[in-house]
């Protein structure tokens, strides 16, 4: 039995924790990576956006933190390396360990906070199953957690954030980026990203996808076209690339499995990129024990999965008696900075998001 | 392959330790993902689709999209890629579902 289950160890996750945990709460936080941090332990850029959210400061270095913090709470145990696989009524979820996945523990909690995070999204084109077809945060997983370099020549498809930003620590690993293409008409992430990669010689194409890509065992040529406005490919547009990887960086989707199987109510809201859970400001779903944070709830960034993570931690706490100084003041601050950090013209989509996803006061 | 030099991370790698595949011998770190020694000893193919065979390597490295299951140690669908690397461990591309055999 534990107070409040936390399920994902990423940013939002180790936030609700170390918020949970000091207010006296008995915290259980389960997470299925090899180490703690969901992605945050593979950013090596700095942080943009709100200084009290490490704004500034290189993921790999809050992750090291946010790690180091949950140590100093008696109240606070981490089961690692392990996959939440159900939810039960009254509170119950189901934990598989170990290298074979032979352990498998119950746990009862009075509080569950989903902080699961997302998963990437796949591309459909011809031969996209070839090995050296790689999904973004794993590019990221072998050469900046562990140093392997994924391949020697790289198609990056997608230019929001995640490709302009793994493109560039790709270039850094010494590795050669041939082309980013990109099937909006414009670049979606910060131009401060893609003009960094322009600089060091790597072409954007936009209004252009990867069509095909060829190889007997693994990835060795692909086809990139450019398409029209209806996202058509144009014939005669064709280019053949010389690469052995292609990484995909065209998206996530909320990981909701969980929050479906518990019963929350769920709505497809295409700002927040999938399913999500309807949640009221105090991040607390339709289900009165369950709360979310992070992307699970809407994808979005670090930033705001930890304060997310900040908000879900206190007010669960909270609920279940456990006393705050100041809990007023403390809960209007951390909602304050999570609406500043969206007040800007790039987090416009978010807002309209998280406006179709909340429950207002009344609601019913 | 692994990267030699880096402009803000260090690979401060650990313990060099022995491997097999299908009985080849091969080397990584200890501690790493299975698969991620495989990918570094150039090895891309982890896997074959249960129909058409078709080769299946690293996706995802979250655990999610099955296509790094491999044998290990006799134990069939091992998800290599949250799978930690240890001395000795027998790694085998798996026949169809995988088998206890």
């Amino acid at each position: 039995m534990t107070d409040i289950a936390i399920i994902g160890g990423g940013p939002a996750g180790l936030s609700a924790a170390i918020y949970a945990a000091s207010l006296g709460a008995k915290v259980t936080l389960v997470d299925d990576g090899l180490e703690l941090g969901g992605q945050l332990i593979k950013q090596t850029h700095k942080f943009f956006g709100s200084e009290k959210q490490f704004a500034g400061i290189r993921g790999i270095e809050i992750a090291k933190k946010m790690i180091q913090d949950i140590k100093e709470y008696d109240n606070l145990e981490v089961i690692a390396n392990a996959t939440v696989t159900g939810y039960y009524e009254d509170e119950v979820i189901t934990i598989v360990q170990g290298v074979n996945g032979d352990i498998l523990k119950k746990l009862k909690a009075k509080r569950i906070i989903v902080a699961t995070g997302a998963s990437e999204n796949i591309l459909p084109f011809v031969n996209n199953d070839l090995p050296g077809v790689y999904a973004a945060g794993a590019v990221q997983t072998l050469m900046n957690l562990y140093g392997v370099v994924p391949g020697n020549n790289i198609l990056m498809v997608g230019a929001g954030n995640i490709g302009l930003i793994v493109s560039y620590q790709l270039l850094q690993a010494g590795i050669k980026v041939e082309a980013i293409v990109e099937a909006l008409p414009r670049i979606g992430g910060y131009l401060v990203h893609a003009s960094k990669i322009r600089r060091l010689g790597v072409p954007i194409y936009t209004s252009h996808t990867l069509k095909e890509a060829y190889g007997t065992d693994c990835v060795e040529k692909a086809v990139i076209s450019e398409i029209n406005q209806n996202f058509e490919f144009i014939p005669g547009t064709e280019k053949e690339l010389e690469v052995d990887t292609i990484c995909l960086a065209v998206g996530l989707s909320p990981l909701s499995d969980l929050l479906w199987q518990a019963g929350c109510q769920m709505k497809y809201v295409p700002e927040l990129c999938g399913h999500v859970a309807l949640r009221d400001d105090n991040m607390k779903t339709t289900k009165d024990k369950i709360y979310i944070a992070g992307d699970v709830a809407g994808i979005e960034e670090a930033s705001s999965a930890m304060l997310e993570g900040q908000i879900a931690g206190l007010n669960a706490a909270i609920s279940l008696g456990y006393k705050c100084d100041n809990y007023q003041e403390q809960d209007r601050k951390l909602k304050e900075e999570l609406k500043e950090l969206r007040d800007n013209p790039l987090s416009e989509e978010i807002r309209r998001g998280v406006e179709k996803a909340l429950i207002k006061e009344g609601w019913d | 392959m692994r990267i030699k030099k880096h402009p803000i991370l260090e690979f401060n790698q650990k313990e060099k330790i022995k491997f097999t595949l299908d009985g080849k011998e091969l080397e990584g770190y200890k501690g790493e993902p299975i698969a991620s020694a495989l990918i570094a000893a150039g090895i891309k193919v982890l896997s074959r689709s249960i129909k058409y065979k078709r080769p299946r390597g690293f996706f995802c490295a979250i655990g999610k999209c099955s296509a790094c299951l491999m044998k290990v140690n006799g134990v069939p669908n091992i998800r290599t890629c949250v799978t930690k690397l240890e001395e000795g461990m027998k790694v085998e591309i798996q026949k169809g579902k995988g088998d206890f055999n």
